[in-house]
């Protein structure tokens, strides 16, 4: 497998305090990755770092073998690093169809036209057809984003993403407030992603990352404490101590 | 079942209330002749609020200085006209060119801060103008203002027009520049530019994480902003003969500011409406009572903003409950 993604001795100091420290990973074609580690331990941090949010103080970040560490977020995205976030960051005037639209758009490289209606583009309208399908956004397509419900909002914040056609896929947390219930279908559709996008997915729910993920990265203290398949880590007793131990007390 | 394309193409639609304004403006110039010189001053106003809305209202970015494009467009317009050539075409597309210029120049101090810098910067902007006009007087007239600036006939495909005293050709003149603005406007914020400036008002983090470069477009708007404003500002100085340090005053960013919260901003069109309710209801109140106007403006403010707008015009609502 060839790796698609890779950091080196990444590195991230607030003061004093450094929520990644040294982190060297490497996330291959293809891959479902699992990011998991307790409260603190720099996950988010790191999605951050990856995709452009936070620059390192030092360590370096490639993509495809190419140093995109001093790329702005923009150009990540347009190179096909795309994330979730664990908070709804949506656009609350528009609606789920115009986001998408445009978040289509955007990926076509045609958001800056201004002379032509959005949608013009023939390849944008069925594109968001089925996005809106598969996510059941269709019944409220045409709602203003703000006044969703956020079962609905959530599930617009993953298809935004996915409207970017990623090719490494950052989930921090996707189902986070989404109902018991709810929470296979979000994970049937991330299972459906064609099989050469990486995903790398932080998600609380054991469950839920033992039956998506196949290998897992596990982070403590801002540093990758073990690493493996989803065999290996979840039988290590170390993890165990670490993580499933805090998260029982937590 | 509606497809996207349906929802996409259902969103630019023209409404039944949008022509009625179109065809309500391009009439008002046929029904009303007596009334020239006010329609000018609200149309100008319009269409200096429009511009505004496109930064405030689209791009969420708030000014307290939009005079400074208003003003410059103002002084091109006439120094042109005195120093150069008394077309007003070609003074029009001049003062566009330079109030756009100044825009993409100023547009670098509004991408980062917050509000509170951005009303600051703006303010600052519009004052450093004021003041160089105020200075460079062997150009600008200085406090005296700029006299002695006549337009030459406005060329038409129907022949040339003199600018005449009743404000026939002025406000036909303002009303052409006002509705193909309108119209550009109207293209520009249904096309995916203008989602991309609602979609980083609402959200500069997602807007980045789809890929859309924050800073480009908040350039790229402020820079048609100003133009636009610039044109009014043009406009002005065309039908008036006249620039003074009024057009950088303070007064005029708080008045456009005003015209849009009076008519709603992100809609395009609550510069118009803002602009017909304001000058009428200055000129309404002053011809009763002169001295009070600015205590008037400022219980029609304060009832609309506790009223709000929505059930100040829709009269039938008023006694219902909830």
């Amino acid at each position: 497998m060839s790796t698609v993604l890779e950091t080196r001795g990444l590195l991230k100091r607030f003061g004093g305090i450094t929520p990644t420290n040294d982190v060297s990973i490497q996330v291959e074609r293809g891959a479902r990755r699992a990011l998991i580690g307790p409260n603190g331990a720099g996950k988010t941090t790191l999605i951050n770092l990856l995709t452009g949010v936070l620059e390192p103080t030092a360590g370096s970040i490639w993509l495809d073998g190419a140093d995109i560490t001093q790329l702005a977020p923009h150009q990540r995205v347009r190179r096909g690093v795309v994330r979730t976030f664990q908070i709804n960051q949506l656009f609350g005037e528009l609606t789920p169809l115009q986001s998408l639209a445009l978040s289509v758009s955007a990926q076509l490289g045609i958001s800056a036209q201004w002379w032509k209606r959005l949608g013009t583009d023939a390849r944008v309208a069925p594109r968001c057809d089925t996005l809106l399908k598969q996510f059941h956004l269709d019944d409220v397509a045409d709602q203003q984003v703000k006044h969703l419900a956020y079962g609905k909002r959530r599930l617009l914040e993953i298809a935004t993403a996915l409207a970017c056609e990623p090719r490494v896929l950052l989930l921090d947390e996707p189902v986070a407030g989404v109902p018991e219930g709810e929470r296979q279908e979000i994970f049937d559709i991330i299972n459906a992603l064609p099989a050469d996008v990486s995903v790398l997915l932080i998600e609380h729910d054991m469950d839920l990352v033992f039956n998506f993920a196949k290998s897992v990265t596990v982070l403590v203290n801002g540093a990758v404490f073990a690493e493996g398949d989803v065999q290996t880590i979840s039988n290590d007793p170390r993890v165990k101590a670490v993580y499933l131990g805090e998260a029982v007390h937590g | 079942m509606k497809t996207a394309a349906d929802g996409l193409k259902h969103a630019a639609r023209w409404r039944w209330w949008e022509l009625t304004l179109l065809g309500a403006l391009v009439l008002s110039w046929f029904v009303l002749p007596g009334q020239s010189l006010l329609l000018n001053e609200i149309a100008i106003l319009a269409l200096f609020a429009l511009s505004l809305d496109l930064i405030l209202g689209y791009s969420g970015i708030v000014s307290l200085g939009h005079a400074a494009f208003f003003g410059f467009g103002s002084y091109a317009a006439a120094l042109f006209a005195k120093l150069v050539m008394p077309d007003p075409w070609l003074g029009m597309l001049l003062a566009i060119a330079l109030a756009a210029l100044l825009g993409a120049i100023t547009s670098v101090l509004i991408l980062r801060g917050t509000d509170l810098t951005r009303l600051m910067v703006t303010l600052g902007v519009a004052s450093i103008l004021y003041e160089l006009a105020n200075k460079l007087d062997w150009l600008t007239g200085g406090a005296d203002g700029l006299q002695g600036v006549v337009m030459g006939p406005l060329w038409t495909p129907f022949g040339a027009f003199d600018f005449d005293i009743a404000g026939r050709t002025a406000y036909a003149y303002t009303l052409f520049v006002l509705i193909v603005c309108l119209l550009v406007g109207r293209r520009l914020v249904h096309s995916p530019f203008g989602y991309s400036l609602q979609a980083l008002r609402d959200n500069r983090l997602r807007a980045a994480s789809i890929g859309l470069s924050v800073n480009a477009r908040l350039v790229a708007v402020y820079t048609i902003a100003a133009a636009i404003a610039g044109a009014a500002g043009a406009l002005l100085a065309q039908t008036s003969g006249f620039a003074s340090l009024d057009v950088f005053d303070f007064h005029r960013s708080a008045e456009v500011l005003l015209v849009l919260v009076i008519g709603g901003t992100g809609y395009l069109y609550g510069g118009i409406f803002g602009a017909i309710v304001f000058k009428l209801l200055h000129d309404l109140v002053s011809a009763w009572t002169p001295q009070y106007w600015n205590f008037w403006l400022g219980v029609f403010l304060v009832v609309l903003v506790l009223v709000g707008r929505d059930k100040l015009t829709k009269p039938w609502t008023w006694w219902k409950r909830g």
